[in-house]
Formats: structure tokens, C-alpha cells, sequence
């Protein structure tokens, strides 16, 4: 992937729930039917709207919640990166594990409106807002998660590095 | 500026000197949990001696897929020499075994697939349930990494009046503050002088449906009696710096306390006192889990039962934390008492907690456990409803049929 990713914005607010991304109803479906869902109760129609590149900014607490491989989803809608204010620890992981690239970023919400288009360098941290000629700077993930952010996630990682082998 | 003992023991595992919130650390794993299978994949790991393996959730097997993961997780521990291996026969709870066997220590950091891992931070060890994705790189690597999240201070004060237990005191905490999301805490206070491991591992368990990163008790005189003869090695306990800062200081008099009941279907800010609930009809009750599984659970539901009988129409389950609480029921005539007056005593599993078999719930039944969660659908029907009391309460429920305040017994 290259480093700058480039996209158009779509906001969220505070505390972004596992449940929201993929409902209850929802946990036994398989990846693709579980696309069909995503943010039906607060956002319905937006898995529609979302297209492959598309920047996902939102507020504190990103990724509340369960266990439940929320990453999948936003790769799956070809989300390139989530900006946030603040990830919840198990939301990044979810993120990180699957490969989706993620950037905190204290700030994020007041530097954009939805629709603006953002460039985003997750390793380095420097966001830009291309529409209103802004920049901030966002905390970086640790370079061994980033690691696997790189690689395509933690599965891919351990596969590279021999410990999982092709049966 | 100090730090917390969450924070020291992500430092010390670490190559920071400090640890601060917001950080993101990258630390060694002490001690690697897993249960019921193991990836065939898996071509080299860490270090076999970190693991620990057993079956827990569905054990012995209640289908054959279970059966053929229990395979996959004899062939995993036959190839890689794994040691700290509980067998069907010695099986029990992750969480209950752990702590049972000296396993989990002060200071240490373990890791284990299952949201309930937090339950060993009743032994000043920095404990998380991780997920299967992570627990993969983990075996594999030894290594995780965590995001500091603050820490509150929960100070412990008084002693608990009759009949009123330490689940209690951890339905009672949010019920009354709500979420402690993306939060650690930290036990402190002379109350806690009065509440034993069992109860320590009760709180710290359900610590969980809080939603709290990780929930650590201190080293004092009763975790140090604990493990006096029952740890498996050296540790070093850790305490918080003087001046470590905390998001907030909660203060929780145990002799005001009642019996807490908490509502379907979560936990934060849903828990009233059983008296407000007397009455609601139960089908079935539980005692069992990680959670309150433990020989003084056994305990105090014989004390509520003994000489009297499950009430017509009601379902009285009883599930030990593992095999060996199980004996020493047995032995104590617990098991016995129970019987005699109706319940079933099952061998130790995670069982009906999760729904996973010994006892599910039909659609639109109601019941009082003591086991972890209580989600919707988390112990069969979606359909039906799940009431959480400590053992006591609901013991007592069992004999009369409907949600009652253990006091009166």
C-alpha cells in the first residue's frame, strides 16, 4: 500500500460500538452477509454510500465493545483508514489484527467536515485536509503494529514469519 | 510522577521505564491459557513452558466437533511438550484453575482467549481476555501489546452484613456508577481485609461485564496466605506508587450494602436490590462458572437449602469450577445437602453459562444464575430472561420458586 491514502471523509461521533458495526443479529452470518448490516441501527444506507478508499473519521473511544472482528467490516467496504480521536484498546486491536491501518489523532473531528477529502500518512502520523488546505498531526501505533498492519494482519504476519504453515 | 500497579507491571514487562495513559506498550507474556482446541497450523511457538492448556467450555465433549478440537488440542500439547496440562478427570474453568494451582502470580502477566481472563487480577496479576486472533500471535510470540487506559481507585471499606456476599459488591458498583469501559481498577481499602480469595475472584470475574481492561486486587496478607504452599514460583508482588494518579476515586461501604440483583440484559446501570425484584418467577437457577463455582459457593447454597426443597417446577444447577472443588464438596457433605434437596450437581465445565449444554434455557423462561453474563440469548432461548445474584440469593430463589432475598433465610 502506499503511504499517503487518500480519500473523501465520513464522520462519526463518540464511542463507535462493536454492536453498531456488526449487530447481534448479526454475529453468526458469515463476513459477506454481515457487510449487508453495518451500521444499520444508527447510520442504515452508509454501507452503501462508503466506497473503496473512503476515509473514516470519528471521535473518542472507537471500537467499543466486544470481541467481535469489527476490522473485517471496514476492510471489507474498502474503508483505507479510521482517524480517530481516541481507539478503545480492543477496537484497535480489532483494527490492527486485520490489517486495517488506524491512526489516533486528537483533533480529528474539529479538522474536518464530512465530505472533505483527507490525505492520511498513518506511520508518520501527518493528516492533511486537502479541501480546506488544513494539516494536524496525529500519534502514531508503535512501529511492531504497525508491523502488522503492513504485513495484512496477524494471521499474515505469523505466516510470513513461519510460525503457521499451509496445511 | 508515579505510577499506578497496572502501569508498573505493563512497565516492567516492557522495554519503557514508565508507563503512562495513553500509551501503547508492547510486553512479554508470563503465562499463555487456552482451552478446548488448539490451531493445527501451528509450526513453532515461544515457549511451551508459558502454556497452560485445558477443556473447559464444553467438557467432556457434547458434540463431535468438540470432541475433534479436543484432539486438536492433545495432538498440540503431545508435539510441542506442553506441561501445565489439565486432562478430562482434572479439568476445570481456566479461571478457577489457574488461581487454584498457584498458577497465576503477583506481578505476572497472563492471557487467555476468554473475556472473564480478568478474574486473576485477584491475585495482583495483570490478567485480559485477548480474543483468538491475538491469542494466535501470543502463543506464537510470547508478546501482546496493550493500550494504557486510566485507572479508578476503588476503595473498600466496612464488612459485609449477613447474608450480603462480595458478588454483591460487584453488582452493586455498577449499578450504581455504570460502564468502566476502556478503564483499569484497582482494589484498595481496609474492607478488603474481610473479603476472601473467592470473593476477591468473584469481583474480579465479573470485573468484566464493567467492561474494565484489567482489575487488580493488591498483595496483603490474605492473597499472601493464599498462596502460601500453592504457588508454582517465584514473584514479586507489586504495589502503586504514593503519588500515582488515578481518573477517579470511588468509595464503597460495605455495611451499607444489600443483596443486588442484576436485570436482563447487561449489567451498567441495571441492578436493583433483590427485595425490589421479589417475586419475579424463576424456571431455573444456577450456580456455577468462573465466577462464583468455588467451594464456599457450594457452601453457602447448602446452608440455604439444607432441610428444605427446590420449589415444584423450578430447576435448581449446580456446576463446580473444576473437578477438585467438586471433591472437596463431596467430602464436606455439600453435595449431599444439595441433592437431598433437589438440584443437580453437574461435573465442572463452563456448561450452562454460556449455553454450551448442562442446562439451557427454553423460550420464555426466566432464571437466576450466578454465573458471568447475561446477555440476551447467552444461556439458550433469546427468548428467555437472565437475572445474576450471588449464590445465596439464588439458593434461595431455587427453594421458592421466584427471585428472594436471601436474608430471609
Amino acid at each position: 500500500m502506499g503511504d499517503l491514502l487518500r480519500g473523501k471523509v465520513w464522520k462519526f461521533g463518540d464511542d463507535i460500538n462493536t454492536d453498531l458495526v456488526i449487530p447481534n443479529f448479526a454475529v453468526l452470518m458469515t463476513k459477506e452477509e454481515q457487510l449487508e448490516h453495518v451500521f444499520s441501527a444508527n447510520r442504515p444506507g452508509w454501507k452503501d454510500e462508503v466506497q473503496p478508499g473512503d476515509v473514516l473519521v470519528a471521535g473518542r473511544n472507537f471500537g467499543v465493545g466486544s470481541a467481535r472482528p469489527i476490522g473485517d467490516m471496514f476492510v471489507g467496504l474498502g474503508v483505507s483508514v479510521v482517524v480517530a480521536e481516541s481507539f478503545n484498546g480492543l477496537g484497535l486491536r480489532n483494527c490492527i489484527n486485520v490489517g486495517l491501518p488506524s491512526l489516533p489523532c486528537p483533533g480529528v473531528l474539529d479538522a474536518f467536515e464530512e465530505g472533505d477529502v483527507a490525505e492520511v500518512d498513518w506511520k508518520s502520523g501527518a493528516v492533511r485536509n486537502v479541501t480546506k488546505g488544513t494539516s494536524l498531526q496525529g500519534a502514531p501505533v508503535p512501529d511492531v503494529l504497525q508491523q502488522i498492519v503492513i504485513a495484512g494482519g496477524v494471521e499474515a504476519v505469523l505466516r510470513n514469519e513461519g510460525y503457521l504453515v499451509r496445511k | 510522577m508515579g505510577m499506578t500497579s497496572v502501569e508498573k507491571i505493563l512497565a516492567s514487562h516492557s522495554d519503557q521505564e514508565t508507563v503512562k495513559v495513553g500509551d501503547v506498550v508492547v510486553v512479554d507474556v508470563d503465562i499463555i491459557v487456552s482451552f478446548d482446541s488448539m490451531r493445527s497450523d501451528i509450526a513453532k511457538i515461544a515457549d511451551p513452558d508459558k502454556l497452560v492448556l485445558l477443556f473447559d467450555h464444553q467438557v467432556p465433549a457434547p458434540t463431535v466437533r468438540a470432541a475433534n478440537m479436543a484432539i486438536a488440542l492433545r495432538e498440540f500439547v503431545e508435539k510441542f511438550g506442553v506441561k501445565r496440562y489439565f486432562p478430562v478427570g482434572q479439568h476445570g474453568i481456566s479461571h478457577v484453575l489457574v488461581a487454584q494451582e498457584g498458577i497465576a502470580l503477583p506481578g505476572k502477566i497472563l492471557a487467555n482467549p476468554d473475556s472473564h481472563t480478568c478474574s486473576s487480577g485477584a491475585l495482583n496479576c495483570l490478567a485480559r481476555g485477548m480474543g483468538p486472533s491475538e491469542m494466535l500471535h501470543i502463543v506464537c510470540k510470547g508478546q501482546t501489546w496493550f493500550l494504557v487506559g486510566p485507572t479508578t481507585k476503588i476503595v473498600i471499606e466496612g464488612e459485609l452484613p449477613e447474608r450480603v456476599y462480595p458478588r454483591d459488591v460487584i453488582h452493586y458498583i455498577p449499578g450504581e456508577y455504570g460502564d468502566f469501559a476502556g478503564r483499569n481498577l484497582e482494589w484498595h481499602g481496609d474492607g478488603l481485609a474481610g473479603i476472601d480469595m473467592d470473593g476477591r475472584l468473584t469481583m474480579a470475574t465479573i470485573s468484566a461485564e464493567l467492561s474494565a481492561e484489567f482489575s487488580l486486587f493488591p498483595f496483603d496478607p490474605v492473597l499472601d496466605k493464599y498462596l502460601e504452599g500453592r504457588a508454582k514460583g517465584p514473584f514479586e508482588p507489586v504495589f502503586p506508587d504514593d503519588d500515582a494518579e488515578y481518573d477517579r476515586v470511588i468509595t464503597v461501604d460495605l455495611s451499607s450494602l444489600e443483596p443486588q440483583v442484576v436485570l436482563p440484559n447487561k449489567v451498567a446501570n441495571n441492578v436493583k436490590p433483590v427485595r425490589e425484584m421479589a417475586g419475579q418467577r424463576v424456571d431455573q437457577a444456577f450456580i456455577g462458572s468462573c465466577a462464583n463455582g468455588r467451594l464456599s459457593d457450594f457452601a453457602v447454597a447448602a446452608d440455604v437449602v439444607k432441610g428444605r426443597q427446590v420449589a415444584p417446577g423450578t430447576r435448581f444447577i449446580v456446576t463446580p469450577g473444576s473437578q477438585a472443588i467438586l471433591k472437596e464438596a463431596i467430602r464436606l457433605g455439600y453435595v449431599e445437602t444439595l441433592m437431598d434437596a433437589g438440584a443437580v450437581v453437574t461435573s465442572s465445565t463452563c456448561g450452562a453459562c454460556f449455553g454450551g449444554h448442562m442446562g439451557l434455557l427454553g423460550d420464555g423462561e426466566s432464571c437466576i444464575t450466578a454465573s458471568t453474563r447475561n446477555f440476551k440469548g447467552r444461556m439458550g432461548s433469546p427468548n428467555a430472561q437472565i437475572f445474576m445474584g450471588s449464590p445465596a440469593t439464588v439458593a434461595a430463589s431455587a427453594i421458592t420458586g421466584v427471585i428472594t432475598d436471601p436474608r430471609e433465610f
